[in-house]
């Protein structure tokens, strides 16, 4: 079981890490850690499409605020008014309405969050499949620009639509209570909640991606990487796996855009933006394309930087100045494992 | 029946009739060749065949009776149809070992969730897959490069990779692209002795190839192209000795187009 | 709606449509000689205007203005010379980051010396209030200025490209790059200088459309969508198309601000952006076997 040693290391990190903070009373750090773990998520996943299916994608930012509006949007209204409603009493005999006070007092019906995890992932499987269809036969510059196209679209319905909230973005987004006392908000007391739920969540998505790469579709996606035409030539339906990865990595920033949402109490337009997106594409260009732990540390590293404002007022520029070198003196990463050599 | 039949094949880009209205079969088990001078449209011809172009409408492409014109070239490849291609296709940042296991693709099938769960069946799978692109490997004598970076490779060892690569399909009809491009005299024989063993095992083979020597010695039967449409078929001996064939290659005049 | 709203909306349409034209003939200047979508367009045009507003402080406009364009060319040979030039054999998607970081960097620098504050030029001649009656709607001279820039851009270059020798050798450059080193030209140096005239004609747009659409850090992006879909919907590399293209888009993105809320004004162009490139990436006037061949 040597493969497991990586996996092990980063969970006696991640405990290490806490303990640590606990010792020196600086606490307050888990929550930038904690944030740059769902951020890291996103990355992770592009890392795979971007590394392993080399397909660019500028407007990866789209999906985390798909997923992320759409928990907001579905927790943040109100069902008290319509509580006799015959849906309405359906579902709360199913369990999946939860009554409690927003923080101006009011007695709130909302549904349960786990109701807007599924929505979210059905509602970024089902947009990514269908940008993804005629997206995925572009390449190159045309690509690039369809994902950022696609970005811009996503961000301006956030940005201009009153539902969404315009530019204020959405609020007051209840907790997401998991199990167990397991609860995800901003509250000190949840904090380190978040952030073991944060961490395990990476554990199983770099888990599940790590076979993922060593397994038949993910020598079929490096294949298609390699050489496309010559992996149409073994039989491999290249459009069907490039679209099944998109909708992948689209799901995994959903997820995540869900998580953040809870643990922040809301979300903005920002989040959809085009910035966002490119910081995804230079985390995946410094921890190098093809590989998911070094994607990880840099996004760790890089957005709790960021989170922590040590990029002061250039934090844009910093993300525009990494992919510059990167791509200039080093396209293939600084955290690049060296392959066996014989 | 033939295994492979082509009929009426045609295939213009622009005002450039790359192939003209060509038709022919392949009986199983023969290696018939395709000889023709550059630009003749042999590689366009196997191009259509093996799907990655489509064909002007009134051409027919036959694999064991069925229409396959119309396939995308993932599902010609699971008809039965391996091919090599004239430039080398190696897949870069991949293996030896790894690009021979993406051969065996069509031979097993584990899905994109069953390799994210690692569920049980692929265990095996993955160990079946390894062993068979190991003894491929070991076939075709570079049983000590499998760990190697593909790309790193000489350019004869490249060649028997992509052979490897597609035997493991396990294909009916091989589509060999000029094989022995690049190839010195001795690799070139090599290359003859595995392609008689390949047909000897069962497999079709359909071969363009430059290399005069190599393509008489182990074509059962041969087709000249020129200009996108076929001059001469028949046995080897016969087709050496063809005026048209003659006047194509050494002559003073040039096919009219 | 009144004629004369239709035709308001159509000067409003042509006026954008011409400026996203220059943004595109930039756009396939430099594709044409390198292979390369330099994503940095936009920001030529932001910084044309900025760099012309600041200096109008202290020299009369046409001076400001034809500081400005040169200093922009400056910068886009810079951009050539540090950051293009010594790249061995770039992959496309390297080339897309690059440009990207780039426009990125100089938005961002842009922001640290000036600041974020909407500006703009004086207009060239008139005021905010002065207009002119043109077949019964009501423009600013400003928008006169701008057609009249633009075609004046679209003519001179042709005339550059077509009769003068370094025109010439730069379309031998983008037709065969080899080819062209193999007569004497100096391909490295045609290569800059494409980067130094699409960052002049792009600055000079910005000048010219400044008093009309102001200038903020900002503006570069939404510019650099807008003309990559005008010099797509024109076909890659077609000048000529890019002009076609650029007044049709122009004059669709004017129209749909009666029907769509004005926040909505993007998503019309990229959904057209995103409609080109999956139904006919060669654009409207490239065929599809051409698509290869390069034109200016």
């Amino acid at each position: 079981m040597r493969q497991a040693i990586p996996f092990c290391v980063f969970a006696a990190l991640a405990i290490a890490v806490q303990m640590i903070t606990a010792l020196t009373g600086t606490d307050y750090f888990l929550t930038q850690i904690t944030m740059s773990g769902w951020y890291a998520l996103v990355v992770m996943g592009l890392c795979m499409l971007m590394g392993y299916a080399g397909q660019i994608s500028i407007g990866h930012a789209a999906f985390f605020a798909i997923g992320g509006y759409t928990a907001a949007v579905l927790t943040t209204m109100n069902l008290l008014p319509c509580k006799n409603g015959a849906f309405v009493k359906l579902l709360s005999g199913m369990g999946m309405t939860i009554a409690g006070t927003n923080s101006w007092g009011t007695d709130i019906l909302y549904l349960s969050p786990w109701l807007s995890l599924i929505a979210a992932v059905l509602i970024s499987v089902f947009t990514a499949w269908i940008i993804g269809i005629p997206v995925l036969r572009l390449k190159g510059h045309y690509l690039a620009m369809a994902t950022l196209g696609f970005g811009t679209i996503i961000y301006r319905i956030a940005l201009g639509t009153p539902l969404f909230g315009g530019a204020d973005g959405l609020s007051d987004v209840p907790p997401f209570r998991l199990f167990a006392g397991l609860v995800i908000d901003g509250s000190r007391t949840h904090r380190l909640a978040g952030y073991y739920c944060a961490m395990a969540m990476i554990l199983v998505v770099i888990v599940m991606l790590s076979n993922l790469v060593n397994s038949r579709a993910g020598r079929a996606l490096r294949a298609i990487h390699g050489n496309e035409e010559a992996a149409q030539a073994m039989g491999i339906d290249t459009a069907r796996y490039k679209l099944n990865l998109f909708v992948l990595s689209a799901v995994i920033a959903a997820i995540a855009g869900v998580f953040m949402t809870h643990y922040n109490g809301g979300i903005g337009p920002a989040e959809a933006g085009v910035m966002k997106s490119i910081r995804y594409v230079a985390i995946v260009a410094v921890g190098g394309m093809a590989n998911l732990w070094g994607t990880l540390v840099a996004g760790m590293v890089l957005n709790f930087l960021s989170l922590r404002g040590y990029f002061g007022s250039f934090d844009d520029a910093v993300f525009g100045a990494v992919l510059i070198l990167m791509m200039v003196f080093a396209p293939n990463g600084i955290l690049v494992k060296r392959r066996k050599r014989q | 029946m033939p295994l492979l039949e082509v009929k009426n094949l045609s295939k213009s880009f622009g005002g450039l009739h790359a192939v003209r209205d060509v038709s022919f079969a392949v009986e199983q088990g023969m290696i018939k060749g395709v000889i023709g001078p550059n630009g003749a449209g042999k590689t366009t011809l196997f191009n259509c065949i093996a799907g990655s172009l489509q064909p002007a409408a009134g051409s027919a492409v036959l694999f064991d009776g069925g229409p396959i014109h119309r396939l995308p070239p993932h599902a010609v490849a699971r008809k039965g149809i391996a091919r090599t291609f004239q430039t080398i296709k190696l897949f870069a940042h991949m293996t030896v070992l790894e690009n021979v296991m993406v051969g065996c693709h069509l031979q097993s099938r584990g899905s994109l969730m069953a390799g994210m769960l690692k569920l049980p069946y692929t265990w095996k799978e993955e160990r079946t897959v390894r062993a068979a692109a190991l003894e491929l490997l070991d076939k075709m004598g570079i049983l000590s490069l499998a760990d190697h970076d593909a790309a790193h490779l000489a350019f004869g060892q490249q060649r028997a990779v992509e052979f490897a690569r597609a035997l493991a399909l396990k294909p009916r009809l091989l589509l060999l692209d000029e094989p022995a491009s690049g190839l010195n005299i001795h690799e070139t024989a090599l290359v003859g002795g595995l392609i008689r063993r390949i047909r000897d095992s069962g497999v079709t083979v359909l071969i363009v190839e430059h290399d005069m020597s190599l393509i008489m010695s182990i074509s059962d039967e041969l087709m000249v192209l020129c200009f996108g449409q076929k001059i001469a078929e028949g046995k080897p001996r016969d087709i050496q000795r063809d005026p048209e064939v003659i006047r194509v290659y050494l002559g003073e005049e040039s096919c009219s187009a | 709606m009144s004629l004369a709203l239709i035709i308001q909306y159509l000067f409003s349409g042509i006026t954008s449509g011409g400026i996203y034209a220059i943004v595109a003939i930039g756009f396939n200047i430099i594709y044409n000689s390198t292979g390369i979508i330099n994503f940095a367009q936009g920001e030529f045009v932001m910084l044309g205007g900025m760099i012309a507003i600041s200096f109008c402080h202290y020299m009369p406009l046409p001076a400001a203005i034809v500081c400005a364009v040169a200093i922009t060319a400056l910068v886009g040979a810079l951009i050539e010379f540090v950051f293009i030039r010594w790249l061995k054999k770039p992959n496309v998607l390297q080339m897309v980051i690059i440009t990207i970081g780039l426009s990125i960097v100089i938005r961002e620098a842009a922001l640290n010396i000036w600041d974020e504050k909407v500006r703009s030029l004086p207009y060239f001649t008139g005021n905010e209030i002065s207009s002119i009656k043109l077949l019964g709607a009501y423009i600013s001279p400003q928008v006169l200025w701008v057609l009249f820039t633009c075609a004046a851009i679209v003519i001179c270059l042709n005339l550059f490209f077509s009769y003068t020798l370094t025109g010439r050798s730069m379309r031998a450059c983008s037709a065969n790059r080899t080819a062209a080193a193999l007569c004497g030209v100096n391909v490295r140096n045609m290569v800059t200088l494409s980067f130094m005239i699409s960052a002049a004609i792009g600055a000079l747009a910005g000048c010219v459309v400044s008093p009309i659409a102001q200038t903020h850090y900002d503006c570069g992006t939404p510019l650099a969508i807008k003309g990559f879909t005008v010099a797509i919907l024109g076909g890659l590399g077609n000048s000529t198309g890019a002009v076609a293209a650029g007044l049709i888009l122009g004059i669709i993105e004017a129209f749909s601000i009666s029907l769509l809320p004005s926040a909505f004004k993007d998503v019309v162009t990229i959904t057209i952006l995103l409609l080109v490139l999956f139904f006919r990436p060669s654009g409207l006037f490239g065929s599809r076997e051409a698509g290869a061949l390069k034109e200016f």
